[in-house]
């Protein structure tokens, strides 16, 4: 990936920057140009991180391309969480075992390696979660 | 608005077609809907072709012009993408373009090659939002895994029950020959089959494969004057929602999938209960189980246990793809949402052998990633 497409997501992947709208008062995460309300007047929002899981998975196969992580560290838990402000994301859980995995959990936000090109590549880092 | 006939229908075989490239799928299909329709390359005014991914998949893009070439046709030619959803908004496209009375006869197609790369899985995931949810590692197995999950935890919904769509769609293929798998399997196999995204296995999945289908549309004087057997397209609808799957308020029901439907049947003056026999999307257990309740064949949450009682086999209450499905016909992408005009066509003239149905009405339904797009059709006799 072109180092310009990681640099410009920086805020919203190493910090959870979003947008909220001036006028509704709606939280949007990732960060909106429009809101659903119809109003182009948003400014940042930072969420702080905490949220509860919807649903998850246990990937188990992925693509036969093996440079890549998150790809190449199977099985990984991908889960929707819910911030606590609102909005959902995906997001990979870690640190837990299976068995503490449930809809419904506590989940906070931690700072991690997300995307990893073969052995020369550029790095790309932004959010997972945890078991709060 | 004109009414639109399908006149013609053609497909390859779908399977792992190694010896095959996206090109010459294309023109067998193009060309056995042509002869089926029997009329002459010549009659043919425009062509819409839908692909998820010639690009990614085989290096190739500017399949409009590629697939009219190897055609042998210099018509307007149309490239569609809403990915899984390609197929079904090709036809869509073609049928509004013969309905409003720019052209007469078109030819709808579908294609994909998915054989020719090793990142099948990274390719299919770019029909998700890249960037908010594949970069974080969600492939589309995971994104319906966790559809799945949530059915589960609220209604009750089980993996025999899921096991069970398998079963009755790859029963269904065997008697199909042009179906990636003619091969029964049962319960039991499927629930020993390896895990993808729990509590998906592979036997839950669509496969991987190679394919492409044609239809021949005609408006409804071209179609009465060279057609005994005229399908008529009665009702379409096309609806998108959020691409991705977390920004949705409720992650069991396809939105899009309801408002397609919606369309389709007010279009069509019906409703769920008109419906004889029905294609859905099924590339995996749990998107047929969802499919039938957004469609309104049964209740939300009911799914399971009307499939586990054996109400959507042929014979059924309602025979819910009798094709074998995306599950196990086959799933080359952009061919999908053709594939099931062609078995709605098939079942509609009495055509479709041990698998017909009887049907007088048939409804097709194709999703594109996880339900960002949906297009439902109807069609009768
Ligand atoms: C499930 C999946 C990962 C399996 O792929 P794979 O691990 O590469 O499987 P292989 O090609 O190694 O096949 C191994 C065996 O399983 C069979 N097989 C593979 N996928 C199958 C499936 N979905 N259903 C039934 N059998 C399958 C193969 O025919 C092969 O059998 P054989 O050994 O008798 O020849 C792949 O089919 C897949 O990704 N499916 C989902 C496609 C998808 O997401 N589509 C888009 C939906 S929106
Ligand atoms: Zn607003």
């Amino acid at each position: 990936m072109a180092i310009p497409r990681i640099w410009r997501q920086i805020e919203e992947k190493y910090n959870l920057v979003g947008t909220l709208c001036k006028d509704c008062k709606k939280k949007h995460f990732p960060p909106r140009e429009v809101c659903s309300c119809g109003c182009y007047d948003l400014e940042k929002y930072r969420f702080l991180g905490k949220g509860e899981i919807v649903t998850y998975t246990v990937i188990r196969i992925s693509s036969e391309d093996n440079e890549d992580t998150p790809f190449r560290n199977i099985p990984y838990v991908l889960a929707i969480v819910r911030l606590d402000e609102g909005p959902s994301l995906t997001a990979q859980i870690v640190q837990c075992s299976e068995s503490e995995l449930m809809i419904g959990k506590k989940v906070e936000m931690v700072f991690r390696k997300l995307l990893e090109k073969g052995e020369k590549g550029v790095i790309q880092y932004g959010y997972k979660f945890r078991i709060a | 608005m004109r009414k639109v006939a399908v006149i013609g229908v053609g497909m390859t075989k779908f399977g792992l077609l190694f010896e095959r490239d996206l090109s010459s799928m294309a023109v067998e299909a193009g060309s056995l809907a042509i002869n089926d329709a029997g009329i002459e390359k010549k009659d043919v005014e425009v062509l819409y072709g839908g692909t998820m991914s010639g690009g990614l998949f085989s290096n190739q893009e500017h399949t409009g012009s590629l697939l009219a070439d190897r055609m042998g046709l210099n018509v307007p030619s149309v490239r569609v993408e809403a990915a899984c959803a390609s197929g079904g908004l090709a036809l869509r496209q073609g049928y509004i373009d013969i309905a409003s009375g720019m052209h007469d006869i078109a030819v709808v197609g579908g294609v994909e090659k998915m054989t020719d790369t090793l990142n099948t899985t990274k390719v299919l995931a770019t029909a998700a939002d890249v960037e908010r949810e594949a970069v974080f590692g969600a492939t589309f197995p995971g994104l319906y895994a966790m559809m799945a999950k949530l059915h589960m935890h609220r209604y009750g919904t089980t993996e025999v029950q899921m096991a069970d769509v398998s079963v009755k769609n790859h029963a269904n293929a065997v008697h199909n020959k042009s179906a990636h798998f003619q091969k029964e399997i049962s319960v039991d196999d499927v629930m020993r089959s390896q895990k993808i995204a729990d509590p998906l296995k592979i036997l839950d999945a669509s496969p991987i494969s190679d394919g492409a289908a044609a239809l021949v549309l005609a408006s409804e004087e071209k179609a009465r004057e060279l057609c005994d057997t005229p399908v008529w397209i009665a009702g379409s609808g096309h609806a998108t929602d959020t691409i991705s799957l977390h920004d949705r308020e409720d992650i069991t029901t396809l939105k899009a999938t309801v408002a397609a439907a919606k369309q389709a049947y007010g279009q069509a003056h019906l409703t769920s209960k008109d419906i004889d026999v029905a294609e859905v999307h099924d590339c995996f257990t749990i998107a047929e189980l969802m499919a039938i309740e957004d469609l309104g064949f049964v209740k939300k949450g009911a799914s399971g246990k009307f499939t586990s009682e054996g109400n959507t086999k042929v014979g059924g209450k309602i025979p819910i793809n009798p094709s074998g499905g995306l599950k196990a016909k086959g799933h080359p992408i952009g061919a999908s949402g053709v594939a099931q005009a062609i078995e709605a066509v098939l079942q509609l003239r009495g055509d479709a052998g041990k698998r017909n149905t009887g049907a007088h009405t048939a409804l097709t339904h194709n999703v594109g990633g996880s339900g960002g797009t949906a297009i439902v059709h109807i069609f009768k006799r």
